[in-house]
């Protein structure tokens, strides 16, 4: 194109030298600087900016992070630029997880990992970032062409698998564990590679996946969705040990036994509105910010009702009878650090007391007024045993799972401890033959 | 259960339970769920068999037993209708049922999720989640994949998006 436009100019000249009639010269003047024109603006399309290596605060419209490094001077940020540090999972390079990646890049992470196994298809078009030229290319190689071009300066690494099989699980491990190599001396030794994984997938087998690995690695990750009928969504933090795990509470159908048809309408095919997927980035990402760079707080879960425009927050401890034995892991060290994390709560407290001013508020305290710690009330009203719930309320679930599954072991159900798989492969394969 | 057609609850009641709650990546455990799948398997099929209800082969891809291969049919106006059918073992399995594929039918029908995955979400998820580690493959097949073609061939058959091989061999040949 550069070239073309180039020896298109020097024709022009040359035809102007050559030109007897005079009278052309004005036109053949126009025609040049219009080439000069569409010379500039390709040129301009064409060149990235180059890598910037420090993050500046500097406010000038050549600095791609001024407006970032503001959030510092404002108090809001304590330091920015650590932001740089990070290295971020993304599952699932959807209508949620597409735009989280774009925002995270524009915020300049350090380090980005996407993982779907899709293609982009024309029927995604109605949701935000991809586009129509990408039809056909994979979600993570489109995904990194738009974002490199976004900002050369964070990392981008496409793994384009199906982290649900056992060959995809084993790269998606790895690939967590793989330390980021810019920085490679941690502040804590930590198994994993990346500072949070954010999931952004559309069904349960996936998310029980990216469960399964966080409980293993001990890796905090937030969990994101938008439902099947396009107007609500939620972002849930699951920190191992400390919150709720992904398999702690059962899905409603499971739990309560009501009638599924009831829940589920018929067909696949899900509606999406890329309102709604926005939304559910942009609070996503927001929670990731607040975990990342520590300001604000961190909403271990936040509902999104887009038809009423409600807002629902709550917390989930975990279940002590988990299904998923990392989590039951992950919960016994949480307990054993309780002691530790007590005494640099309590440390902590009497830091900022120590600071504040230490004669009383008011002389007179007629009514014998005092201040009682939320905790010391919680304790004050907890039930004696633990098992105990409050009036009114019942446990869906049996308690007495492990007993079930006994009784059903000595019914219909089979000890095949005696017989060798090869025999029983012979057994089948004997039977598909007939 | 109150919605299952008797025949589908009789054969699913003669399906042996599992026992082991135990996935690929946990070793000897694994050999023993797989044991379990086998025998669950074996006694399916023979009992298919022996009430002339024949409907699937299928057996592992690879020695660890993570990959399946094999065929289903259903036989619609007297016509045997053929597909090929495959599914791995999820790494959350059991927790989690394997997701079975017709890759013959990707795209033929709306009841269905990339790759040629069946939709299994309303009439069958719940079930094997309720009902886990007991259920195995051939419980998700009983369940799962039988009803599905049930529900499906008639409508893709009688739409012409599926077509009889003889069929389609005259067409050619014309």
């Amino acid at each position: 194109m550069d070239t073309e436009l180039r020896s298109l100019l020097q024709d022009i000249e040359a035809l102007k030298g050559s030109l007897p009639d005079v009278s052309y010269r004005d036109s053949m003047a126009k025609i040049e600087e219009r080439v000069v024109k569409i010379t500039s603006i390709t040129k301009a399309a064409t060149s990235r900016r180059s890598k910037v290596k420090e993050m500046s605060a500097e406010v000038v419209d050549s600095n791609p992070y001024s407006r970032l490094m503001a959030l510092q001077r404002m108090g809001i940020v304590e330091n920015y630029e650590r932001i740089r540090d990070f290295s971020v999972a993304i599952v699932g390079i959807g209508g949620v997880g597409s735009v989280s990646a774009e925002m995270l890049t524009r915020c300049g992470i350090g380090r980005l990992l996407l993982y779907d196994y899709d293609t982009v298809e024309l029927a995604n078009m109605n949701r935000l970032f991809f586009r129509p030229e990408q039809v056909g290319m994979t979600k993570t190689d489109a995904a990194v062409q738009t974002l490199s071009e976004i900002n050369p300066d964070v990392v981008l690494e496409s793994y384009s698998l199906n982290i649900t099989t056992v060959k995809g699980f084993e790269v998606f491990m790895e690939s967590l564990r793989r330390q980021n190599p810019k920085n490679s001396v941690r502040d804590d030794a930590r198994s994993a590679g990346v500072d949070l994984v954010l999931s952004c997938v559309d069904n349960y087998e996936a998310r029980m996946v990216v469960n399964q690995a966080c409980n293993e690695l001990n890796q905090t990750w937030i969990e994101s969705g938008v439902s099947e009928d396009a107007v609500s969504g939620h972002i849930q933090l699951l920190i191992p040990g400390e919150t709720a795990c992904f398999a702690c509470a059962p899905p409603l159908v499971v739990a309560s036994g009501v009638d599924e048809r009831t829940l589920k309408r018929e067909g696949v095919c899900a509606a999406s509105l890329p309102t709604t997927m926005g939304v559910v980035a942009g609070l996503l990402v927001q929670n990731a910010l607040k975990f990342l760079l520590k300001f604000g707080e961190v909403s271990p879960y936040l509902g999104y009702n887009s038809l009423k425009d409600y807002f629902p927050t709550m917390e989930m401890r975990p279940n002590p009878q988990c299904s998923n034995s990392a989590c039951l892991e992950r919960q016994k060290e949480y307990l054993l650090e309780k002691p530790v994390r007590d005494a640099l709560a309590k440390a902590k407290n009497e830091a900022e007391a120590s600071l504040e001013n230490e004669s009383p508020l008011h002389m007179e305290n007629e009514w014998n007024i005092s201040v009682v710690d939320d905790s010391e009330m919680e304790t004050l009203n907890a039930p004696k045993a633990s098992d105990e719930l409050p009036e009114g309320l019942t446990r869906e679930l049996p308690t007495a799972d492990k007993h079930q599954e006994a009784a059903a072991l000595e019914g219909t159900s089979i000890s095949s401890n005696d017989v060798d798989l090869e025999e029983l492969q012979r057994q089948l394969d004997a039977l598909n033959a007939s | 259960m109150e919605e299952w057609d008797p025949n589908t609850k009789s054969a699913l009641t003669k399906i042996p339970l599992l026992a082991t709650r135990a996935g690929p990546r946990d070793g000897a455990a694994w050999t023993q769920r797989l044991k379990e799948e086998y025998r669950a398997l074996i006694a399916y099929t023979s009992m298919n068999k022996s009430n002339d209800n024949d409907w699937f082969r299928i057996s592992a891809d690879n020695p660890e037993g993570t990959r399946w291969t094999g065929s289903c049919w259903y036989v619609h106006n007297l016509r045997r209708y053929e597909f090929r059918l495959q599914f791995d073992i999820p790494v959350t399995y059991p927790t989690t049922a394997p997701e079975i594929e017709l890759p013959e039918l990707d795209g033929k029908t709306h009841k269905m999720y990339r790759g040629g995955k069946i939709c299994l979400t309303v009439h069958f998820k719940p079930l094997w989640a309720k009902n886990c580690p007991r259920f195995g493959i051939a419980h998700a097949l009983c369940l799962g994949l039988a009803p599905w073609l049930a529900a499906e061939v008639p409508i893709l058959v009688d739409s012409g998006m599926v077509k009889h091989k003889d069929d389609e061999v005259s067409s050619v040949e014309s």
